[in-house]
């Protein structure tokens, strides 16, 4: 009997201490808006705290929170929110996670809440990344370029053509040049494709690769075509023809391939432009390094690429202030402090022709120049990606790299396989 | 049976391989948070820092609002280990004692219970919760991990009541004790280590617990450290590496305190001549 009361008195007692109050109004009239940032680089999260203290200074009726989130979580941490009603009423994320969100009907169409200023300043090819259907449901503010990060001094060295923005490589001699930079047990590439199909598919575009089809009734389907394979046949002949590029790396993450990068076992790593910032704190002293472009294709140097958004909870009973807040976070000049705090390149017109960008220290001026190549990842508004991602394409393109399977299987593998997942997803 | 001298080497050197199997992560976590970032990315990585530093430190400490974390942390863990033990080992002597063909469905029931996946709870607990207002509260945790630790607890301890023989409590009970008597004086002691081995395990799963602080907790002065760790993590598992082994190791440090203060009491034979065979 006594346990019984105990058990009964201390769920009271949780109860009573649990009950915390939690609304976006105050009594005195005074709105609380959650702002759930995924910033986490030292620089990024200052800028950030940093702009949400200048709004609360000039903005006495309107509180903006800042909630720290985390990349790494951020999709499941939002879906359990959505369903709760608790999502934050501004939520930072990447343009690719959108879509079963916006589906879903938890984030607000922008399209009547964002002010023409911030509109007309972004590209049409950035908002593309975040429309789905026939709404708009987060704002495109920072992207990055895949860029091949190089060992400047090798490669002054071997005496290979520097490629640029305006003359780039060619796929065809991005292979010539991974193979004259190799030789005595030194690579003249590291792919490290622990994840193989964004970085795939992203850099197919420039070669025209396509992938998915929508047909008139919109329904996709997979097909695997020419240009398809022109990105990951390169990859594939560099590990398994050429040996310009190791098979050891085709596991790794991008920050696993810097200390062979910088031990001097790779002429070049294909990475993200931000992460200049992590060469930069753990390059040795003295270690020249540069960025280059990707190779261009077809479609000379277009590629794929999945935007940091902001967007605004569905539920949010403030959606309006919170609009006024993402004007102001996304001010041409505030752009360009996010950017510099991520190292990434801004999608504002604006805020890209800031100096700042324009610089050749740590050739910020090579991605900025490639800003005007960038489009919306060829497979974000593909209802069923993320499973044909995971169980057809993520191991049939790791199978090819490696040398398991050739062109014909993975052809195969993801045209069949894959469009038996879509269409699933499509009925 | 005597072990002769080359089987007994072959002990220790397994023994001792096994250790060290165990230890590396820890200590080279260690290491990796007093390295500066320059030798993090060394091809060549060393165990001893050459240059050590503790600008790791300083910069998770700057970055995130470690200690609240850890505050959190440790209120839920506490909590969750005091609460988990209080509940669970009076039912774990009720059904170590009466072995009905409830008691034996209990068991089973336990044992399943532990094969549910978080994701298939989230959603309806934190719609349980939010209609509790326990969303975004210390408390509402560690609830939550009460009810999430207490199958493994209750299984734990039912088998700690069965090694306590029964005959130490019909011997009291003749001696003239009654049944609270009994149970404060001779079970209850001889319980000591179970309950603390118990409590331990309740205490280290909710410190180390990430999903559930994750989705419950909204507001950054509530959260815990796990979920404060991964915002040292960026897109497509990016780390800024130095803070984050800085951090975590300064995450493992109160397990290892509250293991090394307890455990002669989880492993001391305190059952040792309680009954002459």
């Amino acid at each position: 009997m006594r346990t019984r009361w105990l058990i009964a008195a201390l769920l009271l007692c949780l109860l009573a201490t649990g009950c915390t109050g939690d609304g976006g109004g105050s009594d005195d009239g005074r709105i609380t808006l959650r702002f759930q940032s995924l910033a986490w680089q030292e620089e990024s999260v200052e800028a950030n705290k940093d702009l949400v203290e200048e709004w609360n200074a000039t903005h006495p009726d309107i509180e903006v929170e800042y909630v720290q989130g985390s990349w790494d979580s951020v999709h499941d941490q939002l879906l359990t929110s959505f369903e709760g009603g608790e999502a934050p009423d501004i939520i930072h994320d990447a343009s690719d996670d959108l879509a079963d969100f916006a589906y879903g009907g938890y984030l607000a169409d922008l399209r009547e809440l964002l002010p023409e200023r911030l509109k007309s300043d972004i590209p049409r090819r950035s908002w593309e990344t975040t429309t789905f259907g026939d709404g708009i449901y987060g704002v495109p503010f920072l992207q990055e370029p895949r860029v091949l990060i190089a060992n400047a001094t090798w490669l002054r060295e071997s005496g290979v053509r520097i490629p640029t923005p305006e003359d780039p490589w060619t796929w065809e001699e991005f292979r010539d040049a991974a193979e004259e930079l190799s030789g005595d047990g030194r690579y003249g590439v590291a792919w490290p494709l622990k994840e193989p199909v964004s970085a795939t598919l992203n850099l197919s575009l420039s070669a025209g690769g396509q992938l998915f089809h929508r047909d008139a009734d919109g329904k996709v389907e997979v097909r695997f075509e020419a240009a398809d394979a022109v990105v990951p046949k390169t990859v594939h002949d560099e590990v398994n023809t050429d040996e310009s590029a190791p098979g050891t790396t085709l596991g790794m993450g991008g920050s696993d391939t810097l200390p062979g990068f910088f031990g001097g076992r790779y002429a070049m790593v294909p990475l993200g432009f931000s992460y200049r910032q992590q060469i930069v704190q753990q390059a040795p002293e003295g270690f020249d390094w540069q960025v280059l472009p990707a190779p261009a294709g077809a479609e000379g140097l277009t590629q794929g690429v999945s935007p940091q958004t902001l967007s605004i909870a569905e539920d949010s009973p403030h959606k309006e202030e919170a609009a006024a807040f993402v004007d102001f976070l996304l001010r041409p000049e505030n752009m360009v402090r996010l950017a510099l705090g991520d190292w990434m390149l801004p999608t504002g017109t604006e805020a890209l022709k800031d100096p700042d960008l324009r610089t050749t220290e740590h050739d910020w001026a090579t991605g900025t120049a490639l800003a005007e190549h960038l489009r919306s990842a060829p497979a974000q508004s593909v209802r069923g990606y993320p499973e044909w991602k995971d169980k057809v394409a993520t191991p049939a393109f790791q199978e090819y790299y490696s040398g398991a399977i050739d062109l014909d299987e993975l052809r195969e593998r993801l045209e069949e396989d894959g469009n038996l997942v879509l269409a699933r997803y499509q009925r | 049976m005597r072990t002769s001298r080359a089987a007994r080497v072959g002990q220790y050197a397994a023994l001792l391989a096994y250790l060290v199997f165990l230890a590396f992560p820890f200590l080279w976590l260690i290491s990796t948070a007093f390295k500066p970032a320059r030798e993090l990315g060394s091809l060549h990585p060393t165990w001893i820092p050459e240059n050590p530093t503790l600008a790791n430190f300083r910069q998770a400490f700057d970055e995130q609002p470690l200690w609240d974390a850890a505050l959190n942390s440790l209120v839920a863990a506490l909590g969750a280990a005091v609460v988990a033990v209080l509940i669970a080992t009076p039912m774990a002597y009720v059904m170590a004692r009466r072995r009905t063909t409830l008691s034996r469905m209990a068991t089973g029931w336990v044992v399943v219970s532990q094969a549910f996946p978080f994701v298939l709870v989230i959603i309806p607990l934190f719609l349980v919760l939010k209609n509790l207002r326990l969303i975004n509260s210390v408390p509402g945790l560690i609830m939550v991990y009460v009810v999430w630790a207490l199958p493994f607890a209750l299984w734990m301890l039912v088998g700690y009541v069965r090694a306590v023989p029964a005959e130490l409590e019909e011997a009291a009970a003749v001696d003239g004790a009654g049944k609270v008597r009994t149970l404060v004086s001779v079970t209850a002691p001889l319980l000591a280590p179970g309950i603390v081995a118990t409590a331990l395990f309740a205490f280290i799963t909710a410190w180390n617990e990430f999903f559930f602080a994750l989705v419950l907790l909204k507001t950054p002065e509530k959260q815990t450290l796990p979920v404060v760790l991964t915002h040292f993590i960026g897109a497509e598992g990016v780390a800024d590496l130095g803070p984050l082994a800085a951090a975590a190791f300064l995450a493992t440090l109160p397990s290892l305190v509250v293991f090394a203060i307890i455990q002669k009491r989880i492993t001391g034979g305190m059952l040792a001549g309680a009954v002459k065979s």
